[in-house]
């Protein structure tokens, strides 16, 4: 048995919303897979639980009529991993998902459990990033829309108040078309690992492959919050792929570097995530260069 | 805290059981179903020992609220077997590769297995690898277990008509006897 205070399965997001206002102690669970954990470990012990599992409304990922993407919340990682829409446009997105946790995670998991954690290290957040997902949520005040760059205000913290619901992210189609992108996690292992550094990176060429047009970068763990480090796209913007060289890239990772503040933690020394934030600085825009159909030096 | 009266298909069979909405899917396939093959390992979804199908796909039971399994399809290893309690293939490979020690793991990665070999894709042995990380072994090392798995799908491709090639372990329980007997001798000469 779960320590839990009550248990509710909401049938509707009005109707979660309704039982989150009843109770300081209420909080929002999804797939369970970090809510779950957390009431065994105690930190959530004798919390009520607002179910938002079969709520078919928060299900499911589609293309508006406007070009842009929606994924809703509490769609699992294997079906982000597997839908055909992520797969041709967000394809960097589907494989940072691929790695949570392992297989079984990745099926009772969600991806709006993943971003309302909070964590620095979720395997979404730094892809999500890059892509400036907006993220939209309802709460007993109304609808608004959060850009992710202002949805993180700490570790472990968001902009959402207790009782707001996340109903979609929504990947307008200027962020994602012609953006080609690849993103790595390091980690001491290859399964059930947490992030020690992730890098996820994207770029969009001009039509003849020469020119890198623009380019976003983003980090978890490299920053106490997931975010884009505007210092190392900067540094890319407008360049010649053919001018890009040893001395290009190390430049490049130096400055995507001056964009971090990361930490010394048990997982890894701060010396080590500097070399990762730079290494993967590389390996992340070669990948995504020649993804974009682009060749380095020629 | 409430009772709640949940339907399920578990193993073919619709059933509704009353759970309290606190209780794990662990919890109730384990104490109210009597579905022992179920295992009870680490308690916070790192281990798989508790795996079972849920739709298809293998999913930690132990992390898993018995209220969310309303409507759904569950298949653990009591009902893999047909009527006539014939072992699958993939249950046979197990055996056949010496893929058990404890046994203790074993129904998790057996439904892992199932659920690779349902795919009805040939899977790499590096894929495999990757596919089963959900679920931990402490005695076997994995080599067996991946190599089982790996034959169970070969059967499948067979059926299928796709080209398949395994890259070890033995074709026929006498194989492995003889095998195994051999080293045995050699040990003794050695010695």
């Amino acid at each position: 048995m779960f320590d839990m205070k009550w248990f509710h399965e909401a049938s509707s997001v009005d109707d979660a919303i309704e039982w989150l206002k009843k109770d300081e102690d209420a909080e929002i669970i999804s797939g369970g897979t970090d809510v779950l954990i957390w009431m065994r470990e105690g930190k959530y012990a004798g919390k009520a639980l607002v179910s938002i599992h079969n709520i078919p409304e928060l299900k499911g990922i589609s293309l508006e009529q406007n070009g842009d993407i929606v994924i809703r919340p509490a769609t699992n990682f294997y079906n982000i991993t597997h839908n055909d829409i992520i797969q041709k446009y967000m394809k960097s997105l589907g494989e940072a998902v691929d790695m949570v946790g392992g297989p079984q995670t990745r099926w009772a998991g969600t991806i709006g459990g993943n971003i309302c954690n909070g964590a620095t290290s979720a395997e979404s957040a730094s892809t999500m990033s890059a892509f400036d997902a907006n993220i939209e949520l309802k709460g007993p005040n109304g609808i608004r829309v959060v850009p992710i760059s202002n949805w993180y205000l700490g570790p472990g913290k968001t902009v959402k108040d207790r009782c707001e619901v996340v109903t979609k992210f929504i990947i307008p189609k200027s962020n994602y078309e012609n953006f080609y992108g690849y993103y790595i996690k390091y980690g001491k292992r290859k399964a059930m690992e947490i992030t020690t550094l992730g890098c996820s990176c994207l770029v969009k060429l001009d039509d003849k492959k020469t020119k890198i047009e623009d380019i976003k970068l983003a980090y978890g763990v490299a920053n106490p919050i997931p975010k884009r480090v505007v210092e190392g796209e900067n540094f890319a913007k407008g360049k010649m792929l053919k001018d890009i060289d040893e001395q290009f890239l190390k430049e490049y990772s130096e400055a995507a570097l001056s964009g971090t503040n990361p930490r010394d933690s048990w997982r890894a020394s701060k010396d080590f995530r500097i070399q990762l934030i730079k290494e993967l600085a590389i390996r992340t825009l070669k990948e995504s260069i020649s993804r974009a159909g682009g060749k380095i030096n020629g | 805290m409430a009772k709640h009266f949940v339907k399920m298909n578990v193993n073919g069979k619709d059933v509704e059981v009353a759970v309290d909405d606190r209780e794990s899917l662990l919890d109730t396939l384990r104490n109210q179903l009597n579905l022992t093959s179920v295992k009870k390992g680490c308690e916070v979804g790192e281990c798989g020992a508790c795996s079972v199908l849920l739709e298809g796909r293998c999913l930690d039971s132990c992390i898993y609220l018995s209220m969310w399994a309303e409507g759904k399809h569950i298949i653990t290893v009591e009902g893999l077997t047909d009527e006539n309690g014939e072992l699958t293939d993939v249950q046979k490979e197990f055996i056949k590769q010496a893929a058990v020690q404890c046994g203790f793991c074993t129904p998790g990665f057996i439904l892992k297995a199932v659920e690779l070999v349902g795919d009805n894709k040939p899977y790499s042995r590096e894929e495999i690898k990757r596919l089963i990380s959900g679920n931990l072994c402490r005695c076997t090392g994995y080599m067996n277990i991946v190599t089982a798995i790996e034959h169970a799908i070969a059967h499948n491709m067979k059926k299928l008509g796709i080209d398949y090639k395994v890259s070890s372990g033995f074709s026929s329980l006498e194989e492995k006897e003889d095998s195994l007997e051999e080293k045995a001798k050699e040990l003794y000469k050695k010695y």
